[in-house]
C-alpha cells in the first residue's frame, strides 16, 4: 500500500526548505487570501503540555502577488502543488479559485473553510464550496473544523456542494494562560490548537466522514510518526499528512 | 553550558541560532551559539521554563535533534566593536568575541552571582544593578553589538541608533514556515527567524511601540529565505567535559 504524504498548510515553506518539499507527494501552500494580509499581532504562538496554540491570522501576499511571484518558483520544485485558499465571503473564495483555475502549476485547491483565527464568512461552508466550484474545474478539497457536533453532516453538505475531497482536520480553538498573571499568552487570546492532543479528535472526524461520504480524505492532526499516519489511514483509508509535526521533521535526521 | 558534538552542523556566524530539541516538549527551542571549539557546539542554557529545564537536564551521551545555523547573525565588518549585553544575553558573546579578536565588552547583571557568566567573555567590564549598561557606555561607543533583555536593547537603540541588536521572540519552526515569531517593522510583520535575530536599532515589535528597523531587509512579506538551512543532524551531548558548570 502506498500512502501519499503531504504537509499541512502553513507548516512548511517550500521555498525556504525545498529539499523537504521535494520529499513530499504534494506540497500544500500556506493559505492565500484575495488581498495581502499582515496577520495577527504577536504573541502568535504558545506551547502547551500536549501541543501548541497558533494565532497567525493568514499572513500572506494576496492571490495576485502569490500567483505572479511565488507560484512560478513553486512550479520549479518539481512537486505537485496544492494551493490553500481562504477568505471572508463566498466572493473571496470565488476570486481566489478563478485566479488559480488557469494555472497549470496548481494540482488542487484546498478550501480553508475553518481557520480558527480570523472572522468567519457569513455563508455556510456548503455555500463557500459552491462559490468555489463555480469558479474552477480544479479538484477542490474542503478543509473542515473538528469543532462541530456532526462533522459527517458537514462533510455531506460540502460534497453535495461540489467538493472533490476532504481535508480533516483544521486546528481547534484553545486558550492558554500565563500561570503567573492568568492572562492569555497569545495577543488575541484564543488560537488554533494542534499537536498530540488533536490526534484522537482528527481520527474520530476521519472515521465519521469516511463512513458518510465517498470521496478522498486527507487526514491530519498531531501526526509526528509513521504510526500516527497509519492510524489515520486505518480510520478512513485516507492519505495522511503531518501538521505541526512537520516542524519536527525539520529537526529529524534525514539519513 | 550544554556541549554537543557537532555531527554535520557548522557553527555559522555569531548571533545566528540553532533549534534544539527539548526532550518531552512539543516544540524545539532557539539558542544562539555560545562557544565553537573544534568538533563541538556550546550553548548557554538557563533552566527557566519547561523546555530549558529539559535541555539543561541532558546527560552525557544523550542525543537531541538540532537544526542550524539559522537566521542572520552579527555583521562582523566593524571597525571598533564594543559588545554590550547582560544576563543570559551574554550567550553569543564568547563566540562573537573570538571571531572579533577579543574586543572590549560591557556587561550588566542583576547580582554578582549572575555576573559569574562574565567569566566567559574576555576583556569585559561588568556593572551591577542599579547601574545600567547605558549609564556606563563611553561617549563614543563605536560599533555596538548587543544582546540582552528586550528593555536593555530598547534603551540601547535609543542611545546608539545603529547598534546591532540580537532580539528574541517565541519560535516554533525557526526557518520561516510558521510566521509565529514576527516582529513589527514599518507597519508590517516580519519573521525574526529570517530577517533577524540580529537587527539594527528600532524596538521590539509590540503593536504600540515604534517600528522595528531590520538590517538589510527590504524584502516584502513572504520573502524567501536567502538560502536553505543545512539538513538537520543529530548531535550528541559530549562526554568530554571542560571547566565551567558542564551539563553532560
Amino acid at each position: 500500500m502506498s500512502v501519499p504524504i503531504l504537509n499541512a498548510s502553513g507548516c512548511l515553506d517550500a521555498l525556504a526548505a525545498p529539499e523537504v518539499a521535494r520529499s513530499l507527494d504534494a506540497f500544500v501552500t500556506k493559505t492565500i487570501t484575495p488581498e495581502p494580509r499582515e496577520g495577527n499581532p504577536p504573541v502568535r504562538i504558545a506551547e502547551t503540555e500536549h501541543g501548541m496554540l497558533n494565532s497567525i491570522g493568514l499572513q500572506g501576499p494576496g492571490i495576485d502577488a502569490f500567483a505572479a511571484t511565488y507560484l512560478p518558483r513553486l512550479g520549479e520544485l518539481g512537486v505537485h502543488i496544492w494551493v490553500s485558499v481562504g477568505g471572508f465571503s463566498a466572493e473571496d473564495f470565488a476570486v481566489c479559485c478563478a485566479r488559480l483555475d488557469s494555472e497549470s502549476t496548481v494540482a488542487a485547491i484546498e478550501l480553508n473553510l475553518s481557520c480558527p483565527n480570523v472572522d468567519e464568512a457569513p455563508e455556510t461552508s456548503a455555500e463557500l464550496v459552491a462559490a468555489a466550484r463555480a469558479a474552477t474545474k480544479k479538484p477542490l478539497y474542503a478543509k473542515l473544523s473538528p469543532a462541530q457536533w456532526d462533522v459527517a453532516a458537514g462533510a455531506r453538505a460540502v460534497v453535495d456542494a461540489g467538493a472533490d475531497g476532504l481535508s480533516l482536520v483544521n486546528t481547534i480553538r484553545g486558550l492558554a494562560l500565563d500561570p503567573a498573571t492568568l492572562r492569555p499568552r497569545l495577543a488575541r487570546a484564543v488560537g488554533g490548537y494542534s499537536g498530540d492532543a488533536l490526534r484522537p479528535i482528527a481520527l474520530a472526524c476521519v472515521y465519521a466522514c469516511a463512513n458518510a461520504v465517498d470521496v478522498p480524505i486527507v487526514g491530519m492532526g498531531g501526526v509526528s510518526s509513521g504510526l500516527h499516519a497509519l492510524e489515520l489511514v486505518a480510520a478512513g483509508r485516507a492519505p495522511s499528512r503531518s501538521g505541526r509535526a512537520s516542524s519536527r521533521i525539520r529537526s529529524r535526521p534525514r539519513a | 553550558m550544554i556541549r554537543l558534538r557537532r555531527s554535520r552542523l557548522q557553527p555559522g556566524t555569531p548571533g545566528q541560532f540553532f533549534m534544539l530539541e527539548a526532550p518531552g516538549r512539543p516544540l524545539p527551542r532557539p539558542f544562539s551559539l555560545c562557544t565553537a571549539p573544534t568538533g563541538e557546539l556550546g550553548f548557554l542554557v538557563e533552566p527557566l521554563g519547561a523546555g530549558t529545564t529539559a535541555i539543561a537536564a541532558l546527560d552525557a551521551g544523550d542525543e537531541i535533534h538540532v537544526t542550524g545555523p539559522l537566521g542572520r547573525g552579527f555583521d562582523l565588518d566593524v571597525e571598533r566593536p564594543l559588545l554590550v549585553g547582560g544576563g543570559i544575553g551574554v550567550a553569543p558573546f564568547p563566540f562573537l568575541s573570538e571571531r572579533l579578536g577579543a574586543p572590549p565588552a560591557l556587561l550588566g547583571f542583576r547580582t554578582a552571582f549572575h555576573a559569574e557568566a562574565a567569566a566567559l567573555v574576555p576583556n569585559a567590564t561588568v556593572v551591577l544593578d542599579p547601574v545600567l549598561v547605558t549609564d556606563a557606555l563611553p561617549n563614543d561607543p563605536g560599533d555596538v553589538l548587543a544582546c540582552g533583555p528586550e528593555a536593555m536593547l530598547d534603551a540601547l537603540a535609543g542611545v546608539v541608533p545603529d547598534a546591532q541588536l540580537a532580539r528574541e521572540a517565541p519560535m516554533a519552526c525557526g526557518f520561516g514556515a510558521c510566521y509565529g515569531c514576527v516582529v513589527e517593522r514599518g507597519g508590517r510583520y516580519v519573521r525574526l527567524c529570517l530577517e533577524g535575530p540580529v537587527v539594527r536599532g528600532g524596538t521590539h515589535g509590540s503593536p504600540t511601540s515604534p517600528f522595528l528597523t531590520v538590517r538589510g531587509a527590504d524584502d516584502g512579506p513572504w520573502a524567501p529565505a536567502g538560502q536553505s538551512p543545512a539538513p538537520p543532524a543529530k548531535a550528541r551531548a559530549t562526554d568530554n567535559a571542560g571547566g565551567t558548570k558542564e551539563r553532560r
